[in-house]
């Protein structure tokens, strides 16, 4: 670990309010929604079986309520690991978390993912960083707001 | 039609949480911090040891959640505050009570809120974790 980036005080508080476009688009494969569901413990039929979902109206199997974590962690990570955020990714845990949904997340759909940072606070030994993750179907419709706030530990903390 | 009245119980299971729980969630999720895995990794950086991911734990919760809904699209709204870290042994399960209530009842879009608890060892790990969740009328 680069030991230029231990200290919060590293953290880049000139990077609020940057925007970060999508670098990729990420495609919604029914085995990984099975494999996100069954690791969190949901065996809800609708994840894993087409007739299922489609009796409950979807067009593909559905991804669990937290599922939108897996693009928005990786618009993150984009952020968080880029030497100018100095982030040191050791030292983070996980603050808070939310997601607001226009429709639920279902195989077959590429999405794509624009991250803002909203807020860096830097108090004492501890930085909170909180980011927004824009998800968009091919359309351009709005399918998943993420927030997310990250603790970053001072030394010693 | 089903009536809910605020603080209506709605459901409590307790689950295991294991070192495969963390692994599994590890490879679904894509997050491969070694806090989630290596203990000598988490004990250099400060924590008493290998650590749930916050997300597997609001992920967890929302499993229970989905199952009492019947329907995981029906979730439209889900937000947690991460209050305490879940310590995961390195060979035992240990459990996580997660029980889930009427925050507020059904709005006229048919949206209810459910307020869920998650408590490890008697204590709560998640806090003001809610969820808004579409109902039938």
């Amino acid at each position: 670990m680069n030991t230029q980036t231990n200290r919060p005080i590293e953290v880049n508080q000139d990077l609020v309010g940057r925007t970060y476009m999508p670098t990729e688009t990420y495609a919604v494969t029914a085995l990984k929604i099975a494999e996100f569901a069954a690791a969190t413990g949901s065996d809800h039929p609708a994840h894993t079986s087409e007739q299922a979902a489609r009796a409950l109206g979807y067009s593909g199997v559905v991804a669990p309520p937290t599922f939108a974590v897996i693009p928005a962690q990786r618009a993150e990570f984009h952020y968080v690991n880029a030497p100018e955020s100095g982030i040191d990714f050791s030292r983070v845990v996980h603050a808070e978390e939310s997601f607001e949904y226009s429709r639920p997340i279902v195989a077959g759909d590429i999405l794509s993912t624009t991250l803002t940072v909203e807020k860096i606070a830097v108090r004492a030994q501890i930085a909170t960083v909180s980011t927004r993750a824009d998800i968009e179907d091919v359309n351009g419709e709005h399918v998943c707001t993420v927030r997310s706030t990250l603790a970053v530990r001072g030394e010693g903390k | 039609m089903t009536k809910f009245e605020r603080g209506q119980e709605l459901f409590e299971v307790t689950v295991d949480v294991t070192r495969d729980t963390l692994v599994r969630y590890a490879g679904a999720s894509g997050d491969f911090n070694p806090i989630h895995y290596n203990d000598s990794f988490a004990t250099s950086v400060g924590l008493p040891g290998v650590i749930a991911h916050g997300m597997a734990t609001m992920g967890l919760a929302a499993g229970q959640l989905v199952a009492w809904l019947g329907d995981p699209g029906a979730v439209v709204g889900y937000k947690t505050r991460f209050a305490r870290p879940v310590e995961v042994p390195a060979l035992e399960a240990t459990q996580l009570t997660i029980r889930g209530r009427v925050g507020a009842p059904r709005d006229e879009s048919g949206v209810m809120r459910v307020d869920i608890d998650v408590l490890h060892e008697g204590q709560k790990v998640l806090l003001r974790t809610q969820a808004s969740v579409r109902v039938a009328k």
